[in-house]
């Protein structure tokens, strides 16, 4: 897994209370890993507080994925 | 109207986690105060408050993760997080885990807090000037409102009867059982979880209620000496923070499960003062006709009153006006009562003050014990009733009545009595 990869799993580990093993690619935010609306909206703050960027509306609504998130922020990252 | 009785109990008080361990600790007169360190207090006129001993749950520690998951715990202020505690801890002693449909719809929450988030508030605001909305997060509302207490008990344990709260400031936790009793006795359920949080502890929260000279002030350097209701020396009261939560129950319905039957709510009275926004009407009034209001409920008289859990804050002013109007109701009834205030060991808790107080008056009934008045070493009045000064005094109580007022002039009195099979 890229470096950027490594640091989405930690937040969505430690924000969404889920075993490590489970937070792969795949894995969707709602259906796999538990979260609610409301849990996405705040995983999307934490992904633009750790990597420096903003996150608009219409592209967070299409990451839905540990895989997503992955891509986004490898073009997207500032830090 | 229908019975209701108490059929388990749940509370996270500064004195510990757990009925046994709070209750074990007040008859011991101890003094949950001690010097604020979670925050800077050396701006702060009061420095003491009567904190709830965080650790790993063992020695009567709070553990925080044995009540709610981390992930949750970061959504939402201590106040829920002392609600669910005392919550799981009484829907336990009830031994009540519904699971048709039928119990789960049955079964209410009503839990009150005075302020509710008000550390999350302040917090927040400070993000939201630093650093601009997109920051706020989407736990901002839902883990400060005062009815998220009822609802994340609600969503924990399955519970679908009426999902209730009260905001009465002091007199919170009293009215919501108040409240939820009525509940049940008109029919709306069978039973209610029913009681108060608070989490006032903060830095916003000391400073408001220093503004309002509220707090004590003259005992930075020695906080177990300064709650002191009734003393010459008091002079204010010393925040605290916890929960207390009852399992209310119409009395059939415990009587068919063969329940644990605790007490039976026999009594219920409201008033306003209108009078001020802080302080006690000076002549006791309203005080006076809530209790009148619970004994007329109850169908009792004052000699039949044994125990008086006060509200009793160590205040200046309130003490004493507290204090006249009970000598008012007891009449020539006064020498036999025993009154103590319980806040000389807990502090006052605001909302849960209440909660915490009803079901101290519960175990006072069970076993027969009036608890202390701790540090009431000069009492600044005489009086016939005795305030139980020191140590908790062995006496027979088959009734108890606990009192709590609150800003805005809003005053509840519960009365409890033995249940005899």
């Amino acid at each position: 897994m890229s470096e950027i990869g490594e640091r989405v799993k930690k937040i969505v580990v430690e924000h969404l209370g889920v075993e490590p093993e489970k937070v792969v690619d795949s894995a969707s935010f709602i259906d796999d890993l538990g979260a609610d609306s409301l849990d996405t909206v705040e995983l999307v703050m934490a992904f633009e507080e750790e990597f420096g960027c903003e996150i608009p509306d219409d592209a967070a609504e299409t990451i839905l994925t540990v895989g997503d998130a992955t891509k986004f922020l490898e073009k997207n990252a500032k830090s | 109207m229908r019975r209701v009785v108490v059929t388990g109990l749940g509370m996270v008080t500064p004195l510990g986690c757990g009925v046994d361990t709070s209750w074990a600790r007040i008859l011991e007169g101890r003094s949950g105060a001690r010097r604020i360190e979670t925050f800077d207090v050396s701006d702060l006129p009061s420095q003491v408050a009567c904190v709830v001993p965080r650790g790993d749950g063992s020695e009567g520690t709070f553990n925080p993760d044995q009540w709610m998951e981390p992930k949750d715990q970061r959504k939402v202020d201590d106040f829920i997080i002392f609600a669910m505690c005392a919550a799981k801890q009484a829907l336990d002693d009830a031994a009540w885990h519904p699971e048709s449909e039928e119990d789960k719809c049955a079964t209410g929450t009503l839990i009150g807090s005075g302020i509710g988030g008000l550390s999350g508030i302040a917090d927040t605001a400070v993000l939201l000037k630093e650093r601009g909305p997109r920051k706020v997060s989407p736990f901002f509302i839902p883990g400060r409102l005062i009815n998220l207490a009822s609802g994340y008990v609600s969503i924990e344990h399955g519970l679908k009867g009426p999902n209730h709260s009260v905001v009465t400031a002091c007199s919170t936790g009293a009215h919501a059982i108040g409240d939820a009793a009525r509940l049940i006795a008109l029919g709306d359920a069978e039973v209610m979880v029913a009681g108060g949080a608070e989490s006032p502890i903060c830095r916003i929260g000391m400073a408001g209620f220093c503004a309002a000279r509220a707090l004590s002030t003259a005992f930075n350097g020695t906080p177990t000496k300064a709650s002191r209701p009734y003393d010459k020396d008091r002079d204010g009261f010393v925040m605290g923070e916890g929960a207390g939560i009852v399992v209310l129950e119409e009395y059939e319905h415990a009587k068919k499960r063969d329940a644990k039957i605790y007490a039976e709510v026999v009594g219920y009275g409201l008033s306003g003062d209108a009078y001020h926004i802080t302080s006690p009407s000076p002549d006791g009034d309203g005080g006076f006709r809530s209790m009148s209001a619970a004994l007329k409920r109850a169908g009792m008289t004052p000699s039949d009153i044994d125990y008086i859990n006060a509200h009793g804050t160590s205040t200046l002013v309130g003490d004493e006006i507290e204090l006249g109007a009970v000598e008012r109701l007891l009449g020539n009834a006064a020498s036999k009562v025993s009154m103590s205030s319980t806040k000389s060991s807990t502090g006052h808790l605001l909302g849960a003050a209440g909660a915490i107080e009803a079901i101290f008056s519960i175990l006072a009934i069970r076993d027969n014990v009036a608890p202390p008045t701790i540090n009431l070493a000069n009492p600044s009045v005489e009086t016939a009733i005795d305030l139980v000064p020191h140590a908790p005094r062995k006496r027979e109580i088959n009734v108890a009545l606990s009192n709590s007022f609150g800003f805005g002039g809003t005053n509840a009195s519960v009365i409890l009595q033995r249940v005899i099979n």
